[in-house]
């Protein structure tokens, strides 16, 4: 008897010791987290409990509309949403959606009557539960609901001979204007909101930079003030910079200012920069359907690819056919033409996707060299999306656009589409299969194709992809012949060529179609 | 006196520890972060263990087929476990070994097995050393040759696992080398199999 409540004790004992290395830390206030919704933004509480920031869970469950329960035999949460159901253990940073685990930097803390969960929660479990893209920046602290623009924009401002230079960056690539009023000048951006990085201190002609809601930098300009001149300097296919000079009043117009690249006339006192999803205004017009291209050189940086016994890196082929498509395409047929990186670094498979999301690209074409363990392998391959491994509910889920109602913050709610964005390419698999089949045919008359010259395989970077989209192994890096190959002019631009006028047909396609439901 | 009762402390706290890891694993079908989970009870995995030297069965693996695009069947003998996941251990490690003669291993060599689970939806988990990413040698047939054989050895010879996820020193991985999304179990995909192969 005496044993059986000692062992009894000890497993208490035990159970409670279990839970004391996160009770242990006490949660601290942190800043909030700021939401931007269609409807506005607003604040969401924070708190750091040790190194980990986390979010108020049922501040997350009132905006999301997701009802929260505590599961004391299962020692966890239940979140869930209709039918959809996410189970957060309380015992280890670990949740359970449809079967599918998916992992946490931390469980759920008690702090006081509510529970906290970690940021990655709301994006990782609680958006497949919502059924809602959201979209969590960390380092930002904003949390973007929907499917909504929302630009990083950081401002700085330095001393220009007599004047003073204003440098917007804008990411992704956004159309923006430029008024006057007195005393101020507003950039207007076109996002539905902005995610506000560095931005400078007053200085020279500039008394003080802010923003405002949706889009706005404003600009306050000091009693010196005289004129400004605003241009476009491109820095890479993702972002807009937008160069602002101001010259104090009775200088000499543009005097020992270094002008901006590239040079433009002098602006009136109104600019409008391209729209972003146009293409810009010296190509020539292209047709509906296709305007923009996001090519996807694949790996970068340290992430190397595969490499030849020769010592070439898949990396440095991928960019090089890249560019040289991306002059084709922008020289000949007037399409934008983007790339996902133009230099050596490693970009996410996630972001890669979102490039093309957010520049709304028609086309999506990821390039990369092959390997096998066995050298004889060879030839061009073209790959398209297999959903292989999302049962048939998440596959109908991510094959329908859906039309839920989105809670607002006047406490009432509106239809928005929407889109499960991890699986987005599931709507343009159609699509997808009859691009990657003009690619082959295309790719067949100037190289060697593979035995298994058209795939379809579950590819990371082609599942949020929001438009048709295909990746293309050229050659095979682990076949001597083929390394040799891959390092000649006659080769990358015959793959060049081939992926050109495959876009040609496919856009061919495309145009016959919108003339039809004319 | 004291160490009998420190003993029988002792004892109580393991058995403890190992019914919360279990009823953890349990609860939420996937692995516990870190080591495996111990065996229910050492006299239990003894008498397995025994057992489990002196039969042997014959598991269907797969193999980089002639050609290098593919994967090709071949039959191994593979110790006896008790259940799927212990067996689905014994399938991988064998899958781990040299390729028989004329094939070639789609697995990187220096690979390591650190534990397999299933859930009840018949998702196993195999959890594998982080070598087995940094030895990859990348490229997305190869890293297609990789998964696959380990999907197929695993859905191929035991009904009870119809889809497997790859963990990587205990942790969900986007990939191995930049292509095959991991983030969820695959079924297995009969298409990556050379024709002909069973």
């Amino acid at each position: 008897m005496t044993s059986r409540v000692t062992i009894l004790g000890l497993i208490a004992l035990l159970t409670v010791a279990a839970a004391l290395p996160l009770d242990a830390q006490a949660p601290r206030a942190a800043a909030p987290y700021t939401v931007i919704t269609a409807a506005g933004r607003r604040d969401l509480g924070a708190a750091s409990v040790g190194d980990q920031e986390m979010l108020r869970l049922d501040e997350i469950a009132a905006l999301l509309q997701l009802v929260v329960r505590e599961d004391r035999a299962g020692n966890a949460l239940t979140v869930s949403k209709g039918t959809n159901t996410v189970v957060l253990s309380l015992d280890q940073g670990l949740a359970s959606i449809g079967g599918r685990i998916v992992s946490l930097p931390a469980a759920p803390v008690r702090d006081g009557g509510r529970w906290l969960v970690p940021p990655d929660a709301v994006s990782r479990a609680f958006a497949l539960v919502a059924g809602v893209r959201i979209d969590l920046r960390k380092a930002s602290r904003l949390i973007v609901l929907g499917d909504l623009r929302v630009p990083r924009v950081t401002v700085r401002q330095e001393p220009a001979g007599p004047g003073t230079r204003v440098t917007i960056d804008i990411s992704p690539r956004a159309a923006y204007t430029v008024a006057q009023e007195p005393r101020r000048l507003l950039v207007r951006i076109e996002a539905d909101g902005l995610d506000v990085g560095a931005i400078s201190a007053g200085g020279g002609l500039v008394q003080a930079i802010t923003t405002s809601e949706p889009a706005t930098v404003a600009i306050s300009l000091d009693k010196g003030f005289g004129s400004f001149r605003a241009s476009t300097v491109p820095i890479d296919a993702a972002s807009s910079r937008l160069v602002i000079d101001l010259m104090a009043a009775g200088a000499p117009p543009l005097a020992g200012l270094p002008r901006a690249q590239p040079q433009q006339p002098a602006p009136p006192p109104i600019i409008e920069a391209p729209p972003v999803d146009a293409p810009a205004s010296l190509l020539p017009a292209a047709m509906p359907g296709i305007r923009t291209l996001v090519l996807d050189p694949g790996h970068g940086g340290d992430e190397l690819g595969t490499r030849g016994s020769n010592g070439t890196l898949e990396k440095d082929l991928t960019l090089d056919v890249a560019r040289r498509l991306k002059n084709l395409l922008e020289s000949r047929l007037g399409i934008r033409a983007i790339l996902t990186r133009d230099d050596d670094r490693l970009v996410p498979l996630d972001e890669r996707a979102s490039i093309a999301n957010n520049n709304k690209a028609d086309l999506f074409i990821s390039l990369h060299a092959n390997s096998s363990p066995n050298t004889d392998a060879k030839g061009a391959e073209v790959f398209y999306l297999s959903l292989d491994g999302l049962n048939d509910e998440a596959r109908k889920m991510a094959e329908t656009p859906q039309s839920k109602p989105l809670a607002t913050f006047g406490g009432g709610s509106r239809e928005i589409d929407l889109i499960l964005w991890d699986m987005a390419q599931a709507r343009h698999l159609a699509e997808s299969s009859v691009f990657a089949g003009i690619i082959e045919e295309e790719l067949r008359r100037r190289v060697e194709m593979s035995a298994r010259a058209i795939q379809q395989a579950p590819f990371r970077v082609l599942v949020a992809a929001n438009m048709p989209a295909v990746l293309v192994e050229m050659a095979f890096l682990s076949n001597p012949q083929q390394e040799a190959q891959l390092a000649t002019d006659g080769f990358k631009n015959g793959v060049v060529q081939s992926l050109y006028d495959a876009i040609l047909r496919y856009r061919a396609r495309v145009e016959a179609q919108a003339a039809g439901r004319r | 006196m004291a160490v009998t009762t420190r003993f029988v402390a002792l004892t109580v706290i393991t058995a403890a520890a190992v019914g919360v890891a279990a009823w953890a694993t349990v609860l939420y079908l996937g692995p516990p972060r870190g080591a495996p989970a111990p065996p229910a009870s050492a006299a239990t995995a003894g008498a397995n263990q025994q057992g489990a030297e002196a039969r042997r069965i014959k598991a269907t693996l797969f193999y980089v087929a002639a050609g290098g695009l593919g994967l090709a069947a071949a039959e191994r003998d593979v110790a006896f476990a008790e259940g799927p996941s212990e067996q689905g251990k014994r399938i991988v490690e064998a899958l781990l070994d040299p390729a028989p003669a004329g094939l070639a291993s789609a697995i990187p060599p220096g690979t390591t097995l650190r534990g397999l689970y299933v859930g009840e939806h018949g998702d196993a988990y195999v959890d594998f050393g982080g070598t087995l990413r940094s030895n990859h040698p990348g490229g997305s047939r190869n890293e297609i040759l990789t998964v696959y054989a380990i999907v197929s050895a695993l859905t191929v010879n035991l009904p009870a696992i119809t889809s497997v996820q790859i963990l990587i020193d205990g942790h969900e991985v986007d990939t191995l080398a930049g292509h095959v999304d991991l983030r969820r179990p695959l079924p297995n995909a009969r298409q990556w199999m050379e024709k002909g192969t069973s």
